[in-house]
């Protein structure tokens, strides 16, 4: 352990004194801009940290002159300092505010404006809407579908799709059991299960809300972030301009996975994407036949182990002992063991049911965001697996009603 | 003749002495020296949470710290820093030196002044409790939100939110305590002749400090208490579901948030400049100037509060009118700036470790400053807000801006205080070592805010290894340079070479007429001003 904490001393350092060969690797600067949005922060932010750097340099610059040559040490006598006349006062007052006013409000106010007045027209030519709710731990996406203009330029409609994306690094990395791996196809901690796609050039309204705290859901490359607020819609918009993979972090401090639930974006060509939203309007119409149909116990098991590891595990762990008191254990517990429906079929208050369904405290109201299916199968699974052993078996169909 | 006076007038001083002297105290001197012993540790306190943040963040992956106890470490960092470590110091400063500089015997209010201290440690012992009590299985831990409290994760939160609610409670009414017997101080103990003009820069420094805190704390604590109102009592002040609204706590914070940056710097810009005439050997300039911009800030700083949450959605308007008085903040700040160099441009300067740390607070603090301007841009605040970039640009404001010119005071006035010098080579080495570990400490996280990392996670992805490493790296030698700090004040107070009454060749003002350590009740014969 030591041993390891000292190469990784010497390798920083040697990293300190071999910089120039590192720099090149190293981002100095926002990543590339691929939205109108980002092009243009980069732009103001390049501006005026040039302005900044530029006054910086030039006000350093006499202080340490200055400090040269107006030293004790070099036998420089103090100068009395004499009340200027009024008018020298005066024009000596004005230049430095004339010049600070033109900076401010000027050079950078006017570029500034112009910026904000693009950031927050989100409805104007905007070809299709999407809506983005976040929540402990993971994204929501839905598409609420195209607008006129959208309708006109030919855009697919994706109206209808509704999908959780959620942290895809294996939880033994996260938790730190093992040490991160380095594979560039799905980076630590930046790569989810389902990413959210959309067609490069189209300019995409996106509403945001939240189903617990404040989230922010920010793609660096977009240059847009805007935090989720539960209960209101916030609003922004993306035009992603150029296809390929963007990622990025939720910013706004929303618990202990905060640092866990990234922003995944597939900008795809309009003919990609059209295909994409084909397939995925398929497998809803799939899922839907799915919650119709009767499941097996093994078929719900094992669909319910992989959503409790996806989703569950953060917090009541892999084995289900979670971590008391925050997160009690799912073992052996009251909820997870005792009956859900009532003798006349009505699932009961405070049962396994409730809890998944509607969520207490701290425990998300899992209704919004997996499918009759997939609550079926995490119930059924936390009911036969994790050390509990109740034998009984819930059926999508089940969920369903007990979504009405 | 005065001195001897002072002095026979010392030996008659009746006054409890061991801990009873220093739970009983009303007077100025004992209890300023008891803020900045206070400050002095919950520094060390706050500082080494932050040292296990960095462990954590040395490399990728987790290793030492669970998410949870991550985030709880964060918040009463920031809090300890805030409330228990600069507010104490400034206002320790304020108890040892105003009644000095402006010729007043004492505080105004001292029994006041003896409960404003007194109500610091318990909320010191709030904020950490829940961590011990975590240890015994009572609670979760700390408040987990950020010390910004957000709604409704902190309403989400544990014990350790309550803890802190009540903790920030008392150190609110510490504040407001200490303000209300400084604005007392200033306006009726002046020495004679010594008109609001004539007010050394420090008092007018902490004189809209005072001002600021008292129109600010309420607003904290009434924000603070309906949070434990929704918490506890089924209130929905920023709860959607019952007609509230989360954002409005944001609101009420910054209310209260913004203007407590500058109640964390305005002492600090008071007695820079002194600083500067002293070991420029020449007066400050633009006296009024100076002045007249501390106020300008201190009006300003309640009216641009909105600038912490861009992100979180607002008009076009309310965009434009809190961008645009941010950057007016600029112009009084730039008049600062001005004054500050020109009091040094064609002086005889030299370099004793008060005065390093000085001109290093200046371009460190200018750094902070013009970020800050850049920051005021909404657009681009898209990118940096939350981002490490913040990170970066509040510590150069309240590291350099705040604890480095508090450091600067530390030198100033430690001989004035104790009555001997401290080391000088250990001072310079302090200096040196402090402002480079800094650097590296921060310059790495500006490119990493860029990047892309945002602040309060874990654990992050490997593209941002090598400038977080760099920075743990420098955060560990920052944190151990200031051992030197405490072990130079533990020596000076014990002895070290006589300091006389001037300390500073070039020093001025009433305090340096003084002996040092001045006697226990000075000023009982009243100096007048012409």
């Amino acid at each position: 352990m030591l041993k390891q904490a000292m190469k990784k001393i010497g390798f920083g350092l040697l990293l300190l004194l071999t910089a120039p060969q590192v720099l090149a690797e190293i981002r100095w600067n926002f990543p590339e801009p691929v939205t109108p949005m980002a092009l243009d922060t980069l732009h103001v932010h390049n501006k005026f940290m040039l302005i900044v750097a530029v006054i910086f340099v030039v006000v350093l610059a006499i202080m340490i002159y200055s400090l040269i040559k107006h030293r004790k040490s070099v036998g420089h006598q103090a100068v009395v300092d004499k009340a200027p006349s009024t008018a020298t006062e005066i024009f000596w007052t004005l230049i430095p505010f004339v010049i600070l006013l033109v900076i401010d409000f000027v050079i950078m106010g006017i570029p500034a404006y112009h910026s904000v007045v693009m950031m927050e027209d989100t409805k104007n030519e905007s070809d299709m809407m999407i809506k983005i709710t976040g929540s402990q731990w993971r994204w929501q996406y839905e598409y609420i579908g195209n607008t006129d203009k959208g309708n006109q330029n030919g855009l697919v409609d994706a109206k209808g799709i509704k999908f959780t994306s959620t942290l895809s690094t294996p939880q033994d990395q996260v938790n730190g059991t093992v040490p991160p791996v380095d594979d560039p196809k799905s980076p630590y901690l930046l790569d989810v299960d389902n990413r959210l796609v959309l067609p490069v050039g189209a300019k995409v309204r996106i509403l945001m809300t939240s189903t617990d705290v404040l989230h922010n859901w920010w793609v660096p490359q977009f240059g847009s972030s805007r935090v989720a607020v539960p209960g209101f819609i916030r609003e922004t918009w993306v035009q992603v301009d150029k296809a390929g993979t963007y990622r990025g972090q939720c910013k706004e401090l929303c618990g202990k996975g905060h640092g866990y639930m990234p922003v995944v974006v597939d900008a795809l060509p309009k003919a990609e994407y059209a295909a994409w939203v084909d397939l995925k309007q398929k497998e809803i119409n799939a899922q839907a036949a799915g919650a119709d149909k009767e499941w097996s116990k093994d078929e719900l098991i094992a669909q319910g182990k992989a959503v409790y590891d996806k989703n569950c595990a953060v917090c009541h762990q892999v084995s289900g002992a979670g971590l008391p008191p925050a997160f009690p254990a799912l073992t052996g517990s009251k909820i997870a063991t005792s009956p859900i429906f009532d003798a006349s079929g009505k699932y009961l208050p405070d049962s396994h049911l409730d809890r998944v369904l509607n969520g207490i405290r701290v425990m998300p109201a899992w209704k919004a965001l997996l499918n009759d299916t997939e609550i079926a199968a995490v119930i059924t699974y936390e009911r036969n697996a994790l050390g509990n052993s109740v034998g009984d078996v819930l059926q999508p169909a089940q969920v369903k009603a007990a979504r009405q | 003749m005065s001195t001897t006076t002072v002095a026979h007038h010392d030996e008659h001083t009746d006054h409890p002495t061991g801990i009873m002297r220093w739970l009983t105290t009303t007077n100025h001197k004992d209890i300023g020296t008891m803020y900045l012993t206070f400050s002095l540790i919950m520094f060390l306190v706050g500082g080494s949470m932050i040292l296990g943040i960095r462990a954590e963040l040395f490399q990728p992956g987790l290793q030492l710290i669970k998410p949870d106890f991550f985030n709880q470490l964060i918040g009463v960092h920031a809090l300890i820093m805030i409330f228990a470590a600069l507010m104490p110091a400034a206002t320790g400063f304020a108890n040892w030196m105003l009644p000095l500089q402006i010729g007043a015997p004492d505080m105004a209010l001292p029994r006041l002044n003896n409960w404003g201290f007194w109500l610091l440690p318990p909320s010191a012992i709030l904020l950490t409790l829940p961590f011990t009590l975590a240890l015994f299985g009572i609670g979760d831990g700390a408040l987990a939100t950020g010390w910004t409290f957000y709604p409704p994760l902190s309403i989400q939160g544990g014990i350790g939110v309550d803890f802190a609610i009540f903790a920030v409670h008392l150190l609110g009414i510490s504040s407001v305590l200490g303000s209300i017997n400084i604005i007392v101080t200033l306006f009726n103990m002046r020495a004679p002749g010594m008109t609001l003009m004539k007010m050394p820069m420090f008092a007018w420094g902490w004189l809209i400090t005072a001002f600021l805190l008292i129109a600010t704390i309420p607003v904290l604590a009434g924000a603070v208490t309906m949070l434990l109102t929704d918490r506890h009592f089924g209130t929905h002040f920023f709860d959607a579901a019952g007609g509230g609204d989360p954002i409005m706590f944001q609101h009420l914070f910054w209310f209260f948030g913004h203007p407590e940056v500058y109640i964390l710097l305005l002492p600090v810009w008071g007695f820079i400049p002194q600083i500067l005439q002293t070991f420029s050997r020449k007066p400050m300039y633009g006296y009024k100037a100076q002045v007249y911009s501390l106020w300008a800030i201190g009006a300003m700083s309640v009216v641009v509060w909105a600038h912490h949450f861009f992100t979180a959605g607002m008009p076009v308007p309310a965009l434009l009118y809190f961008m645009y008085s941010t950057m007016a903040i600029s112009l009084p700040l730039a008049v600062l700036f001005f004054c500050w160099i020109k009091t040094m441009w064609r002086g005889s300067m030299s370099f004793e470790t008060p005065m390093l740390f000085t001109v290093g607070w200046i371009i460190l603090f200018g750094i902070g400053g013009l970020t800050g301007l850049v920051l005021a841009d909404v657009a681009a605040d898209a990118q940096y807000h939350n981002s490490y970039f913040v990170v970066a640009h509040f510590h150069y404001t309240l590291f350099a801006g705040g604890i480095m010119g508090i450091m600067a005071g530390v030198y100033y006035w430690l001989p004035k205080m104790t009555g001997h010098m401290y080391n000088e080579k250990l001072g310079q080495l302090h200096f040196w070592l402090t402002a480079i570990s800094f650097n590296l400490t921060f310059i790495p996280q500006f490119f990493l805010g860029l990047a892309g990392m945002p602040r309060r996670i874990p654990d992050y992805a490997l593209q941002f290894a090598e400038f977080n490493m760099i920075s743990s790296m420098a955060a560990f030698v920052l944190g151990l340079s200031q051992l030197i700090f405490v072990y130079n004040i533990i020596s000076t107070v014990k002895g070290g070479k006589k300091a006389t009454s001037q300390v500073w060749e070039g020093a001025e003002g009433l305090e340096w007429t003084l002996p040092s350590p001045p006697p226990y009740h000075s000023f009982t014969e009243q100096p007048i001003i012409k």
